[in-house]
């Protein structure tokens, strides 16, 4: 029986996300939050992998006031319960902060085979809690995984680099991050969604698992100074004739003189 | 106060355009940059002296034959002990970037991913600016804690032309831990299947189309330029005519020519064409934002627009 710890992350849905044109600055407040898409695969594959033997799936996640709702959709997916570490004195932290906060909460939940989350969230593009995480844990990492399968007291995975595909094999415990081709997360059932409301939730602060959120803020040494869509840098020529046929040769001419066409 | 820099990627390449970058940054802080290369039978140690390295510290061994991040962390470490680094920069591969994550535990320290500037402030602290929602920002960061570690992708910076440097090699004896993770298999990619990621001519359907069968226009210019043919998120997820969006948490793209057909053009959508030399598009709405963001784009109804570019195509192209 498989105990697996999912990491997930609550961020902005970024399909409803906007730009303030005049600030050039993302439009976040009243954005719904969601599970951000690699860890939501990595939880579908935690999940697929109990479906196969036996097992829990626990989801862990740090996060704000609004990641218990956010949560739900975990619990609907298939998760068994849901541990939140929501501190407002953690807000803003970064990737090393939060991997010390993680660590203390897989610490208290205990007895775990497999700790697995996305590559990287959406929202921060950083790719480190994971690898950072194993290092903290002292646990065999495995990254960039496309597959994978549990065995008695190991796991066989394939990760996807760019020259080749690597085929490993490692005991458990130990931390694994997906990226997107391993699988195509569920869509949850009514019933399921109805479900998710009665599983176990439990929020955490700083002090449940430990920690003094100065100390942890404290170590935090990166820190974003702002956020701005790019200028667009563009030649925006708008092509007008008085045909389509005559629009059509422009743009055709247009393509051809960028010389973009050579092989 | 001097900083020193400390330079390494597996991808040579990117570890040349690192040492630039490097270079000016440790010539700014009175520092000294070095490089730290790793692998087996490294015979070509001494070329990195002409791009500014002062001490090329070289782990070589039978264990360092393949990436394996606990023992190129470990001999990463060395390195660090080795010459006192203020920065860290490393290649943003994927190796790079879980090695960087991990050395940066190690060393209780900060990291920044991907970044695509690099300035030192009044007050010594490391400035960067990477791509934060799924690439549809730019955030400027900064890390207030030495030695900074940062990940840099390949082209952000110049490679520096080889010059007379004069530096030296110094062997690190690093243990290599026993391999927790043990590889059983490689298996070498093909590269004569280019996907969407590496084609260099795209043509993407998006909203415009009313029906699947009407993505075949769009596949006949896609024969006549070459292209490979994409499409916008709604196309794929909402309408399941094609596997594959691209856009925000689809493929991100950066051909030499993009064109959009029948694209509104959300930042979401945007973020994943930025990359695109060219960008063209054809939406019969004028207001869309596609047009704000191309360089050349036709306000019409891509059902009359796209077979007359086809014709004119062709005849352009013989």
């Amino acid at each position: 029986m498989a105990r697996i710890i999912v990491l997930l992350k609550d961020i902005v849905d970024l399909t409803e996300m906007k730009v303030d044109p005049e600030t050039r600055q993302p439009v976040t407040e009243g954005v719904k939050r969601r599970i951000s898409e690699l860890d939501k695969r990595a939880l579908e594959t935690a999940i697929q992998l109990k479906e196969s033997g036996e097992g829990e799936v626990i989801a862990l996640s740090m996060g704000g006031s609004g990641t218990r709702v956010a949560l739900l959709a975990a619990l609907a997916m298939g998760a068994d319960a849901a541990y939140i570490i929501n501190d407002e004195a953690l807000a803003g932290v970064d990737a090393l902060a939060t991997s010390k906060v993680l660590k203390a909460a897989v610490e208290k939940i205990g007895d775990y085979d497999l700790i697995i989350g996305g590559e990287m969230t959406l929202d921060s593009l950083s790719a480190q809690v994971i690898p950072r995480l194993a290092e903290l844990l002292d646990l065999p990492q495995v990254t960039y995984v496309k597959e994978i399968e549990l065995g008695e007291g190991a796991l066989r995975a394939v990760r996807d680099l760019e020259d080749v595909d690597e085929v490993v094999e490692v005991d458990l415990p130990a931390v694994v991050a997906v990226v997107r081709e391993v699988n195509e997360p569920r869509i949850p059932s009514l019933m399921n969604i109805m479900k998710a409301k009665r599983k176990p939730t439990e929020e955490w602060d700083a002090e449940a698992v430990g920690l003094s959120a100065e100390e942890v803020k404290a170590s935090s040494s990166v820190e974003i100074l702002n956020v701005m869509a790019p200028k667009v840098d563009r030649k925006r020529i708008v092509i007008k004739a008085d045909t389509v046929e005559d629009a059509a040769a422009q743009l055709a001419e247009a393509i051809v003189s960028e010389g973009v066409l050579e092989r | 106060m001097a900083q020193n820099v400390l330079a390494f990627s597996e991808d040579r390449e990117l570890l040349i355009q690192l040492l630039g970058k490097g270079k000016e940054l440790a010539d700014s802080l009175g520092g000294e940059l070095n490089a730290l290369l790793v692998g087996s039978n490294i015979s070509d140690s001494g070329e990195l002296a002409q791009y500014g390295s002062k001490k090329t510290l070289v782990a070589d061994g039978p264990g360092f034959e393949h990436f394996s991040v606990e023992a190129y962390k470990a001999a990463f470490l060395k390195a660090v002990e080795a010459s006192d680094p203020g920065i860290i920069l490393i290649g943003a591969t994927k190796r790079g970037k879980e090695l960087a994550a991990r050395v940066a535990a190690a060393l209780d320290t900060g990291c920044m991913t991907e970044c695509m500037t690099l300035e030192v402030d009044e007050e010594g602290n490391l400035v960067s600016e990477r791509l934060t929602y799924a690439g549809s920002t730019i955030a400027t960061e900064v890390s207030r804690r030495a030695p900074h570690i940062v990940t840099i992708p390949s082209r952000a910076f110049e490679a520096p032309e080889p010059g007379e440097g004069v530096g030296e090699i110094v062997t690190l004896d690093v243990s290599i831990p026993e391999p927790r993770v043990k590889v059983v298999e490689r298996r070498e990619k093909t590269k004569g299947d280019v996907d969407l990621e590496g084609a260099p001519i795209i043509v993407s359907a998006g909203r415009g189309f009313k029906a699947k069968e009407d993505l075949k226009i769009l596949e006949e210019l896609a024969e006549v330029l070459g292209a490979k043919v994409g499409c916008s998120r709604p196309i794929s997820a909402d309408m399941g005519w094609m596997d594959d969006w691209i856009g925000i948490s689809g493929r991100k793209v950066s051909p030499k020519l993009y064109l959009a057909c029948g694209i509104s053009g959300t930042i979401q959508h945007a973020a994943g064409i930025r990359n695109s030399q060219i960008l063209v598009a054809i939406n019969e709405d004028e207001n869309a934002n596609i047009h704000e963001i191309s360089d050349y784009s036709i306000v019409g109804d891509l059902y009359t627009v796209l077979p007359a570019l086809i014709k004119a195509l062709k005849e352009k192209l013989g």
